[in-house]
């Protein structure tokens, strides 16, 4: 969908989600707290998508940098008294955004599984680093009372979650409009040939490895800026948000809302964080079980993701389209 | 002595014992019609592959316009107009063949680097691609997937793509390699026809194809270059007949 021939005019059915997403607000105040959670997972995603999805780096260790993001926001908060949401979000971007340079410098040098089980290792190591250092975490028992002030000292994080949901939506909002405008770019279209082809990138003269570290980087900093909101909405931080699971939980978010086309980074969330919440709440011991089927019945039977099995109807809409402005002419 | 445009100084590589190129002093005039040939395994593609950069030799040295290109990586001596078609179709197959195109484009102009501006409102671009496309005849192609292109047009999509990157030198690896013959003498018309200022060596199989396009030729056989000259002197090489044109009748 990117590249030299797409158009990038917004189309409406990408309107959707931020009606959804409204309607939702009004129509659900009950389920705020889950609904700011799940947007915090679409930024998540969207940030893996542009590495994944679009470049073709694979890894399990992008929870490094939303963790980073969630402890920088946290400690920041709890133990040095700086509270300004704009602060902690900045500080928690700047961090994962160092994180994203320094390892990617050395581990996109290599590929495929070594570069999966070293992504792994980064957020391994942070994970544990995290678990001992609990002068500064909390260890185990995670970090309480980080403190945010009210959003340009007026909206206050209330107990519904109202502020929350808004305050990340429109950091949602933000987000997406960069990673469209970054993928339609011609940024976007090389990172497309980067994953189709490599060979033929380094035979036109691109330096790809370059490349790779700043798209890298950037996809780091969204995944901080992401953990960072989870941090100031949950006024906690827990060691869950680090090490292989997290990344695991987001990879099959992705894979579910389908790679490599942006809604499927929100469909993906929506759906697994509704079901855990719904299967959390009814099998409280076995409510993966649930998210595993989900899983093995996308992965058989639609393989471009939830989002995969609308391509056949949104393609004959356009063909339809196409056709009708032909005959208009 | 005016700077060849391409040129190797006593080029060695070996593998462990294998010496695969011995001692190649190999020199590519500006404008040159040249043509690599060989019999199977005689080294041309461990030789094509380090004037590209994708093998380091053991020692010798690679000149680009005189210029020492040996430790250059292989992008950066694309962007010193070192460019190549593969023998294998190397290509983004998912994508139209306008995109294939424009891609490599777009590196030369230094338009892949921006972020911003969607990449089809690069009109610049665009409008090179297609004039690319329209020399090649495959206007009607450029919306097309290059996996739904018969293949002898993914040879040309290949060509195209390095034509986009204005080379100085052109390596062209078996450009008809696998082209049913119906369709090579349309690659052969494309050969003819490219600029004249471009430095080309061509490695190719098909006889008939070297000697209507080359106008010198050289003989690579176990590493070493066995004779240069010009197609009429290679035809009478008894040398070339007994290693190579006679292995060949008999195969």
């Amino acid at each position: 969908m990117s590249g030299y021939t797409s158009d990038p005019r917004i189309r409406w059915t990408e309107l959707l989600p931020w009606a959804a997403a409204i309607a939702f607000f009004f129509a659900m105040p009950e389920y705020l707290s889950l609904g700011a959670r799940i947007l915090i997972y679409i930024l998540f995603a969207l940030s893996l998508d542009l590495i994944l999805g679009y470049a073709g780096i694979i890894t399990l260790g992008h929870s490094a940098f939303f963790g980073l993001g969630a402890y920088t926001a946290g400690v920041l908060g709890a133990k040095y008294g700086v509270t300004d949401p704009f602060l902690q979000l900045i500080a928690a971007a700047a961090m994962a955004a160092l994180l994203g340079i320094s390892t990617g410098a050395v581990i996109l040098r290599t590929k495929a599984l070594t570069l999966l089980m070293l992504t792994l290792a980064i957020t391994s190591i942070l994970l544990e680093i995290a678990n001992k250092a609990t002068w500064l975490t909390g260890g185990a028992d995670g970090l309480s009372g980080v403190k945010t002030d009210p959003i340009l000292g007026l909206f206050k994080f209330d107990i519904f979650g109202k502020t929350a949901f808004i305050y990340c939506l429109i950091a949602l909002f933000l987000g997406w409009l960069l990673v469209r405008r970054l993928i339609y770019s011609p940024y976007g279209a090389m990172l497309t040939g980067i994953r189709e082809n490599t060979a033929r990138m380094h035979a036109v003269g691109a330096p790809v490895y370059w490349r790779l570290v700043l798209i890298y980087t950037l996809s780091a900093t969204m995944a901080g800026v992401a953990g960072a909101l989870l941090t100031q909405v949950n006024q906690f931080v827990g060691l869950n948000v680090l090490g292989l699971e997290p990344s695991g939980d987001l990879l099959v978010m992705l894979i579910l809302g389908g790679v490599g086309r942006l809604y499927g980074a929100f469909v993906g969330p929506v759906v697994y964080l509704i079901a855990q919440d719904y299967l959390a709440k009814q099998y409280p011991e076995y409510w993966y079980f649930g998210i595993g089927v989900l899983l093995i019945v996308v992965v058989l039977f639609a393989r471009g993701g939830i989002l995969g099995l609308f391509d056949p109807w949104l393609q004959a809409l356009s063909r339809r389209r196409s056709s009708a402005r032909a005959l208009a002419r | 002595m005016a700077a060849s445009a391409l040129e190797t100084q006593k080029l060695c590589k070996s593998f462990g014992a294998l010496t695969v190129a011995d001692n190649i002093d190999f020199r590519l005039e500006p404008g040159a019609r040249h043509a690599l040939i060989g019999p199977n395994g005689a080294g041309k593609t461990t030789f094509v592959n380090m004037l590209t950069g994708a093998l380091a030799p053991s020692s010798g040295r690679i000149l680009l316009g005189g210029e020492d290109i040996t430790k250059v990586s292989q992008a950066a001596r694309v962007r010193r107009g070192l460019g190549r078609t593969f023998q294998i179709t190397t290509l983004f197959r998912k994508l139209p063949v306008l995109d294939n195109v424009a891609l490599g484009i777009a590196e030369r102009d230094g338009v892949a680097r921006r972020m911003w501006k969607p990449a089809s409102r690069h009109a610049a671009i665009i409008d090179e691609a297609m004039a690319l496309l329209g020399t090649l005849g495959l206007t009607a192609d450029a919306r097309i997937k290059v996996e739904d292109l018969p293949y002898g047009r993914q040879r040309l999509v290949e060509i195209a793509i390095a034509l986009g990157l204005k080379p100085k030198v052109l390596l062209l690896d078996e450009p008809a390699a696998g082209v049913p013959s119906q369709d090579s003498g349309h690659v052969l018309d494309v050969l003819a026809s490219l600029p004249a200022d471009i430095a080309i060596l061509i490695i190719e199989h098909d006889m008939d194809l070297v000697f209507r396009f080359a106008r010198r030729i050289t003989v690579l056989v176990q590493g070493q270059v066995l004779v240069e000259g010009t197609p009429e002197q290679i035809a009478a090489d008894r040398r070339v007949r007994d290693v190579y044109l006679g292995e060949a009748t008999h195969a």
